[in-house]
């Protein structure tokens, strides 16, 4: 038999882009895999320009241009004066939806805000604590979570439509019930992210880092905020991304609906009001402002989509 | 000792093409296959043994995959040129497939009778009741107990050991002259390997159908092959019986895969012998010998040219340009 | 199989509970329903006195719970305001099926939704259907031709139904297929109602009016569920089990249908399932552009009419679906999987 002895010959390398030149951090990492993912900078960039088009537009349009009526020009076609038209009353088509783009997207973002807090809250006890606490927060969780959203939602706008007052911010009158929208979307939406806050926790509850932050008497608190939650802040930021897209349907709903956000507050739902009424007259009250909710929910939904791509390597693009 | 040949495989060639480049899966290997004669294919993972007999019966997905070149003849007929619906003809009919993990190769919704009798109303035209019958018999005779009730049970009801004669009894439903088992023992432990190989053994005798069988195992070709091939890279290196391959190994590939078998006959404290190096980039063309990276005879030729199948002994041909008697150049 | 439902059904009353408790706080906060009652003349004090009595309204909010959910005919309830109980009570109360009256029709709560339930569950049966041979369809075809025009245009249009909100593509396909079909001469869609009154309440006509309300509802849960379709379909079509069938020399079609199908599909049942339910949601908003008299638009009337019976009653039926629907779901998975086993 032949003695086996160490050949000098090189082994030949796998060439993988990522191994050439220096090492990437995490986040060049997902940067590379986000900007891969056509969809999601399509996606980015009409965000953008949506934004651009709500808070810019005030620029060229004051507020009092959104909500002047002219009963006299009423459900006037699209033409040179009022490039979008005009709605039941006379108000401008454009000028409203960019007014009503600016509280859209504020309520989207704000309420995506309250149910991160109060699911993230929620989970993050039951997972870490465990036991009776875990029980009772569950319980509750899927007892609110088997009533469909938007049955509580219409009542609870019912009720505390009205209680709030008018509210005055940078010189401009906003309706209460943009506040009471913000909040009951946000008391509504929190229990699906409650339940991945949970999971993440209970997986990462007995990771060797955790122990040993336990094993130096770390309180608790510290370990929560600053060790767990950090390492699962993946999944947090795709189902954030996508509340935000929910709220806004969410809030277009029920102004819809117009239980929503009152007149004379303006947001693209409530443009939409009562609109099957005059679908043989006028299509361009509607179609302009469901063509913008269309588009801003299509781009966070290419920008969650990326942002998933990017945040876990491991999943594969559909 | 003059058998009829079965199979004749010219020059395979395949291909896949992905994203990160062409991966050289099978770089032109030829055989012959004889009626009766069991094949052992040999070769570490990645050597492209599974998938030049999956692109055999057309098993290769087409787009990433591509069949470069190359025939396969069987019968008067290229299985590589035949269309879809002739090739359906063929498999599971003349050449059978048996495969390495029993439980995924099974489908876990469907009975396994259900699995049995489909293949014999499609090829043997039986109509229900006769397929069930004859589904009956073939589970007794790859020796399965109760075999009537339990064809109403699905896959995940029967052990490893049980689901693999459960699929070798689909392959060899119809009688097919082929039976390819693509490292039908690699997933089961050694005590139900044994049994499986016995029982192999004892259904070849008596039906007579032809074997390709596949392996990294050197043991399990001692006992079952009449010869056997060695691959490397998607190359053939060494061909030969089975006496001569382990009597007179002639490739230095071959040598070091005998040599890393752990014997009970040698010294208790010999070292393990391993093969140095790591195994080929198939994403790169092949030039040269495949195995001269890691080959313990090496010379100046090995690197530059690539060595073609050649003659050594009476029905022996290695791949080498070096004589692992001598160490010097053939 | 039983005792697992059994154990199932037994979960699902805790959690009733919960619910019912939830709601009911909710609702006793809605508004005054007596403000409304009276329609345009104010109620004189007095007749509001002998309402709130009549209805339990005067009484502390856990004991109105408690009758509320188990009646109180066992009981005697004072009537005349002298501050003495003498009037047995009439209700029965939730747990026998009395859902109490409702405050603007003086019918039981459960004869209203009786009347509109039919109408829903018309649309919400044609929903599903659609829904599942559609996404089943569109999924596996995308899946078997993968990467071709088809599926990338499935892919995109998927994309962009799926963030359409309902009243939008209702508005839409009510305006094309609706309002200008007509104008154009084509056959149209009609697009309020159910019927035509003329016409009455016959199969064709109502098969006619729920096109384009089933039709919007349907899109949007095509597009999200015929792509999770192709994903489970080119998942199973990679599985090592299909190239054995292959391998078997078995057709093409019948590989794909009879060993690939029934695997990918079986995801979808969970989905589907669990969706049923919502759908009652849903039909909220379309049920209002179409002016399809269905629960939908009962619970929508009765909130803005604050007739706190019938939206109690609505609310706790949908949970209870829900939750039904869990059980149902999880039993039919079972039943298809048979890998799935109750110990």
């Amino acid at each position: 038999m032949a003695t086996i002895r160490e050949t000098a010959a090189a082994v030949p390398q796998f060439k993988v882009d990522e191994l050439e030149g220096p090492p990437l951090t995490l986040r060049q990492l997902t940067w590379r895999r986000f900007r891969r993912h056509k969809m999601a900078m399509f996606g980015t960039v009409m965000l953008a320009l949506l934004f651009v088009y709500s808070f810019g537009g005030a620029l060229v349009f004051s507020e009092a241009d959104a909500n002047a009526v002219e009963t006299a020009a009423r459900l006037q076609p699209p033409s040179r004066e009022h490039p979008f038209g005009t709605d039941t009353i006379g108000r401008d088509v454009l000028a409203r939806t960019i007014y009503g783009g600016q509280i859209s997207l504020i309520i989207g973002l704000t309420a995506m805000l309250v149910e991160l807090v109060i699911g993230v809250l929620v989970g993050a006890a039951a997972g870490f604590y465990g036991g009776k606490l875990d029980a009772m927060l569950m319980r509750f969780t899927e007892a609110a979570f088997v009533i469909p959203q938007i049955f509580l939602l219409i009542v609870m706008s019912k009720f505390f439509g009205s209680s709030m007052p008018n509210i005055s911010v940078l010189g401009r009158n906003f309706s209460g019930s943009v506040v009471v929208v913000i909040l009951i979307i946000g008391v509504t939406s929190w229990m699906y992210l409650a339940r991945i806050v949970r999971a993440e926790f209970i997986s990462l509850k007995e990771r060797e880092f955790v122990l040993a932050a336990r094993a130096t008497g770390t309180p608790a608190r510290q370990i929560i905020f600053g060790h767990i939650l950090p390492n699962s802040i993946a999944p947090i930021i795709v189902s954030a991304t996508l509340a935000v897209a929910a709220a806004i349907l969410a809030e277009s709903y029920i102004s819809f609906l117009g239980m929503g956000v009152q007149p004379p507050t303006a947001t693209w739902g409530n443009m939409l009001e009562g609109a099957m009424n005059y679908i043989e007259e006028a299509w361009w009250f509607w179609f302009f402002p469901g063509v913008l909710i269309v588009l801003t929910v299509l781009s966070i939904n290419f920008l969650g989509d990326g942002l998933r791509d990017a945040l876990d390597p491991r999943s594969r693009a559909v | 000792m003059d058998r009829p040949t079965l199979l004749e495989v010219n020059d395979l060639k395949t291909r896949f093409h992905t994203a990160e480049g062409t991966i050289y899966a099978v770089n032109g290997i030829s055989y012959i296959l004889k009626e009766g004669e069991t094949l052992a294919v040999v070769g570490e993972s990645g050597c492209g043994k599974s998938v030049s007999v999956q692109s055999l019966l057309g098993l290769i997905p087409i787009p990433p995959g591509e069949i470069a070149s190359g025939s396969a003849v069987y019968q008067d007929r290229d299985l590589l040129k035949m269309a879809e619906p002739e090739l359906e003809k063929v498999r599971g009919k003349e050449i059978a497939m048996i495969f390495q993990d029993p439980m995924t190769s099974l489908n876990p919704v469907l009975t396994i009778g259900k699995q049995i009798t489909e293949s014999l109303e499609k090829h043997m035209k039986m109509n229900h009741d006769e397929a069930v019958r004859r589904a009956v018999e073939l589970l007794e005779w790859v020796g399965l107990p109760d075999p009537a009730r339990r064809l109403g049970d699905y896959p995940h009801q029967f052990s490893g050991g049980m689901r693999q004669r459960v699929m070798i009894a689909m392959a060899l439903a119809c009688g097919p002259t082929i039976l390819i088992a693509d490292e039908p023992t690699t997933a089961l432990d050694v005590t139900i390997q044994a049994q499986i190989v016995e029982l192999v053994k004892r259904l070849r005798q008596e039906v007579g159908m032809a074997m390709i069988w596949i392996t990294h195992d050197l043991g399990v070709v001692a006992g079952l092959a009449d010869r056997v091939i060695v691959m490397y890279a998607g190359f053939i290196v060494e061909e030969a019986d089975v006496e001569s391959l382990y009597e007179d190994p002639r490739h230095p590939y071959t040598l070091a895969l005998l040599a890393a078998l752990p014997r009970v006959d040698r010294r208790r404290h010999q070292r393990l012998m391993s093969i140095p190096g790591a195994p080929p980039n198939l994403l790169v063309a092949p030039h040269g010998c495949p195995f001269a990276p890691r080959c313990e005879r090496v010379i100046e030729r090995c690197q530059a040219e690539n060595p073609s199948l050649e003659a050594v002994a009476p029905r022996h041909r290695i791949a080498c340009w070096v004589d692992v008697q001598t160490g010097g150049p053939r | 199989m039983g005792r697992y439902v059994a154990r199932r059904l037994l979960q699902a009353i805790p959690l009733l509970l919960i619910i019912s408790v939830i709601l009911f706080v909710l609702m006793q906060n809605i508004g005054d329903p007596l403000a409304t009652m009276g329609g345009r003349r104010p109620t004189r004090s007095a007749d509001r006195e002998r309402l709130r009595r009549q209805l339990g309204l005067d009484k502390p909010v856990l004991v109105q719970y408690v009758y509320w959910l188990i009646g109180n005919d066992w009981t005697k309830v004072d009537m005349d305001g002298d501050g003495v109980a003498e009037t047995p009570g009439v209700r029965k109360g939730v747990l026998r099926g009395d859902f109490g009256s409702s405050l603007k029709k003086r019918e039981a709560a459960t004869a209203l939704i009786g009347e509109r339930l039919p109408n829903t569950l018309i649309l919400m049966g044609a929903y599903e259907l659609v829904v599942i041979l559609g996404a089943v369809a569109v999924g596996m075809y995308s899946a078997v031709r993968q990467y071709s025009l088809f599926d990338h245009v499935m892919t995109a249009v998927s994309f962009i139904l799926y963030s359409m909100p309902i009243f939008f593509i209702a508005l839409l396909s009510m305006y094309i297929f609706g309002v200008n079909f007509k104008r154009w001469g084509l056959p149209y869609f009609p697009t309020v109602g159910m019927f035509e009154p003329a016409a009455g309440k016959t199969v064709p006509q109502v098969a006619w009016h729920m096109v384009l309300p089933v039709a919007s509802l349907a899109l949007i849960s095509l597009a999200g569920y015929s792509r999770f379709m192709r994903s489970s379909m080119l998942e199973v079509l990679s599985q090592d089990y299909v190239r054995t069938a292959k391998s078997k020399g078995l057709e093409r079609r019948y590989v794909l249908f009879v060993h690939a199908l029934k695997n990918a599909a079986l995801p979808i049942v969970t989905i589907v399932g669990l969706d049923l339910p919502t759908l009652l949601g849903g039909a909220i908003v379309t049920e209002r552009i179409f002016g399809w008299p269905g629960m939908g638009r009962l619970f929508f009337d009765s909130v803005s009419d604050v007739d706190t019976p019938v939206v109690m009653a609505i609310m706790m039926m949908v949970s209870v679906a829900v939750i039904l629907f869990q059980v149902l779901t999880d039993i039919a998975y079972a039943w298809l999987d048979p890998r799935i086993r109750f110990d």
